[in-house]
């Protein structure tokens, strides 16, 4: 044997070595192996998409400019009291995203542009217009998407989720993958929570909170609203507290009036549980405060005794009972009609904290296990008879070269499936789909070779010199179309997103690991089938 | 040797204008459908013009007058249905522009119109079980994105092959490889417009692989034409391409054959998902086998003319 021809099977059979190792994970049999086996191999194997083992894929969007807007509200406020201390007369307005005062003398101008470094003027005149400047907000922005991202990683991880992905996108996007979860509009609900807790007094000595009715359906809530919009005074403000009726299972609303301020909000939580009251047998959610929080509490429950304190998360009243006395010791409970489960979704997102600004749920997709499944099944039968067939075609059209080709294309798609264990890559149906047509291009290699092969036994070469400068003519051949398919699958990996990119990750390392193959593989098993003698006839 | 064509010697470039006349029908068709896409009056996919996919199974036979009239009661009226009989399975689209989704207030999202599916198939369809098996919803502004980054996709694909093709070959080659390719993906995308086919991100997919595959064919002809040319430095270029379209026509029909098979194999057994997809295979590996005969090499000679087209 050639010793170019021994070492180019060694390499081979070092890669099928290698490949072997990177699939172990994948095999039934892996956690029966040995530890110092297991060491080997990578630590997962390749890694099933959602749309094959099932689960959730959901795209939120931080609204990051709300963020910007309550900084800017705060600001404003605080302008406000500068004003106030220094007893200038000048009026002050937010309208959510400028602040507009007047009329501003030099004096009250040079205050708040040392007071807040950040802001820029935007039109000055007899008022001056402030903003929060633009690499000010995008830090805020920025912050926000961050915060959100540990905040939703906290909740999933509470929840409960075996190896969640949980990422930022671009600049204000979050993606979570979430694999086989088995209550999909729960972890939703969970994450999308912006959990913003507030505590703020129940106006009842208002007029008008006698006029309210005392329950409406939820579809009223809109009517109920546009009816009393031009009655409700400055300071005060309608939300809703949903009641359902534990026998029929109805839910109602009933609108509450409130002052509009609140007296405290969720940030001094630091833990929240469910408990279960005995005597109604129904779940509620014990609160306890921070030292901070506990002081500040006391104070507000001291200062209100018998009026009603109504506890809110993100706009919906969940429960406004009376004050009976003075509380002590920064605990607290919200009671409500919720069921066990709302109310340990309750606690996590209490735990885990408000999101700095809401989340829009953009995309979601998902995947019941099933169909997963299913297309496994589909995916597998797809590539076992595409095999078969092209296989069967290669082996019958160019008979014993054919049969090479083939076990070419078995080495071909066995490396693909290692290298892919070895990255830890997610194979999704579109990659199926993108292995299938590899091992088309796979196939292309051969039978340009192959055909250049026939052309020189044609021309009257003999095997040996006709396998020889057939490979050397195809190759420059392979190499031009195989880079230009490559490039090809970078540009859909670059801009393509989802499953367009599980598409171009298997075809690019399907047509890297053809070249291998193709050019090594193929052409030591015919120099090693001509090596020892030169064979007269050649199989083709 | 089993061979599928024996040497031939067609003069392929002598029917170039038929070629060219077939083609610009193609092309044109292909162009009108980008335009409807772009004015949103072609069948868009949910992932393209945003919107709800909610797929159930259920445990017996339903038919689709059933659901629709359960769509209709839960107030989702003119959803997309398609059923799959052999699996029990309905598949119900609403699109954003759908009049289901008017009366919901959701100006960003679609979130929450996958929930009133569901709902109203439970409570209309009483007797029956229902499995969820897939749920999509896709904002807006997530579909007009997608749009945005194929286009982006297509374009730097186009200046990659011209800049390696040109780097490899010659400029008129980039033109050449650079019309075929298009070609395809137009006549392609053209096709399936007149059918009423939905354009999808899975149709894209194939689109783009239709347009590496078809960037191979191209490029095995233009290399051997190019090997051709400093072998044959005193005939006339057309003979030189008819030649080498000849001499690489076995391997062209071979190749494009196993890839049709696979194509094949996608269509019957890659289940509902991979459909579309195997049919756009199937349909470019024969535009694209086409075009690389008729379309790249004609187009080459109409750039150059008759000059010499040997690379110093």
């Amino acid at each position: 044997m050639k010793k170019s021809v021994k070492w180019r099977f060694l390499l081979i059979g070092l890669a099928l070595l290698l490949t072997i190792t990177a699939l172990l994970p994948n095999m039934p049999f892996y956690k029966d192996l040995p530890p110092a086996i297991k060491k080997l191999s990578p630590e997962k194997g390749i890694i099933l998409g959602l749309d094959l083992q099932g689960g959730l894929y959901l795209v939120f969007e931080v609204e990051g400019q709300k963020a910007v807007a309550q900084t800017t509200k705060r600001i404003s406020q605080g302008i406000q009291k500068l004003i106030d201390n220094k007893n200038l007369h000048a009026d002050v307005k937010f309208d959510g995203k400028n602040i507009t005062v007047s009329p501003a003398s030099p004096e009250l101008r040079k205050a708040i542009e040392n007071g807040y470094p950040n802001l820029s003027v935007t039109d000055s005149g007899t008022s001056i217009v402030y903003s929060l400047s633009e690499k000010e907000s995008k830090s805020i922005r920025d912050n926000a998407c961050e915060q959100a991202l540990e905040t939703i990683r906290n909740r999933i991880d509470q929840f409960g989720v075996a190896e969640p992905v949980i990422q930022r996108q671009g600049e204000s996007e979050i993606v979570v993958q979430l694999p086989g979860v088995k209550e999909p509009k729960r972890a939703i609900e969970l994450i999308g929570k912006t959990a913003q807790l507030e505590f703020k007094l129940v106006d009842d000595d208002s007029p008008l909170a006698a006029e309210l009715p005392a329950h409406i359906k939820s579809f009223e809530e809109d009517e109920t609203m546009a009816k009393f919009k031009d009655k409700i005074a400055g300071d005060n403000e309608i939300l809703f507290e949903r009641i359902t009726n534990k026998e029929t299972g109805e839910v109602t609303k009933k609108p509450i009036l409130l002052k509009k301020d609140s007296l405290m909000t969720g940030d001094y939580i630091s833990e929240a549980r469910v408990q279960i009251d005995t005597r109604f047998n129904s779940p509620y959610v014990s609160l306890n405060f921070n030292s901070d929080g506990a002081k500040l509490f006391e104070e507000i429950t001291g200062k209100y005794v018998k009026k009603r304190l109504a506890i809110i998360l993100d706009g919906n009243v969940y429960s406004a009972p009376v004050i009976q006395e003075k509380i002590s010791g920064g605990n607290a409970q919200i009671s409500g009609s919720y069921s066990m489960e709302e109310a340990k979704d309750l606690a996590i997102v209490l735990r885990a904290g408000a999101l700095p600004a809401p989340v829009n749920m953009l995309q979601n997709i998902t995947v019941g296990p099933s169909l997963g499944s299913d297309s496994i099944a589909a995916g597998k039968l797809t590539a076992i008879a595409a095999f078969i067939m092209v296989a069967g075609f290669m082996a019958i059209y160019y008979k014993l070269s054919g049969l090479i080709a083939d076990l070419a294309l078995v080495l071909n798609i066995m490396f693909l499936l290692g290298a892919m264990a070895a990255l830890n890559a997610t194979l999704t149906m579109p990659g199926i789909a993108g292995i299938v047509l590899a091992i088309g291009m796979a196939v292309d290699t051969n039978v340009l070779m192959f055909e250049r092969m026939r052309d020189e036994l044609k021309a009257g070469k003999t095997p040996r010199a006709s396998v020889d400068s057939g490979y050397d003519k195809a190759f420059l051949t392979i190499v031009d179309s195989h880079v230009t398919t490559l490039i090809t699958a970078a540009v859909l990996y670059q801009f393509g997103t989802g499953p367009i990119k599980g598409f171009a990750v298997t075809l690019s390392i399907g047509i890297a690991i053809n070249l291998f193959t193709s050019l090594i593989g193929t052409k030591a098993v015919f120099d090693f089938i001509n090596a020892e003698r030169e064979v007269q006839k050649l199989s083709i | 040797m089993i061979e599928i064509i024996k040497k031939t010697n067609i003069d392929f470039m002598g029917k170039r204008f038929i070629a060219f006349a077939v083609s610009g029908a193609f092309s044109i068709l292909g162009i009108l459908a980008i335009i409807a896409v772009v004015r949103g009056t072609a069948n868009l996919g949910i992932d393209f013009a945003g919107g709800t996919a909610v797929q159930v199974k259920f445990d017996q036979p339903v038919t689709l007058h059933d659901v629709r009239k359960a769509l209709d009661a839960g107030g989702l009226v003119g959803a997309d249905l398609q059923e799959f009989p052999a699996v029990k399975k309905v598949l119900v689209v609403i699109k954003k522009t759908s009049p289901a989704t008017h009366d919901t207030n959701a100006a960003s999202t679609t979130a929450g119109v996958s929930d009133k599916v569901i709902e109203s198939l439970t409570k209309g369809l009483r007797d029956k079980k229902l499995t969820v098996d897939s749920v999509s919803e896709i904002g807006p502004k997530v579909g007009s994105r997608l749009r945005t980054d194929a286009m982006w996709a297509i374009i730097a694909s186009v200046v990659g092959i011209l800049i390696y093709v040109g780097w490899r070959f010659q400029f008129s080659f980039s033109i050449g490889a650079t019309f075929a390719t298009f070609h395809d993906v137009l006549a392609v995308l053209g096709i399936f417009y007149v059918l009423g086919y939905e354009i999808n991100l899975i149709l894209l997919t194939a689109l783009l692989t239709i347009a590496g595959y078809s960037l191979t064919d191209t490029v095995v002809v233009f290399d051997r034409i190019r090997e051709n040319l400093r072998a044959m430095i005193k005939e006339p270029v057309t003979k030189v391409i008819n030649r080498s379209i000849n001499e690489v026509l076995s391997r062209t029909l071979v190749t494009s054959l196993t890839v049709f098979i696979a194509s094949l194999a996608l269509y019957f057994f890659g289940g509902e998902v991979l459909h579309d997809f195997a049919l756009a295979m199937a349909l470019g590996v024969i535009i694209g086998t086409y075009s690389s005969v008729f379309v790249a090499s004609p187009v080459v000679l109409l750039w150059v003319g008759d000059k010499q087209l040997v690379k110093k």
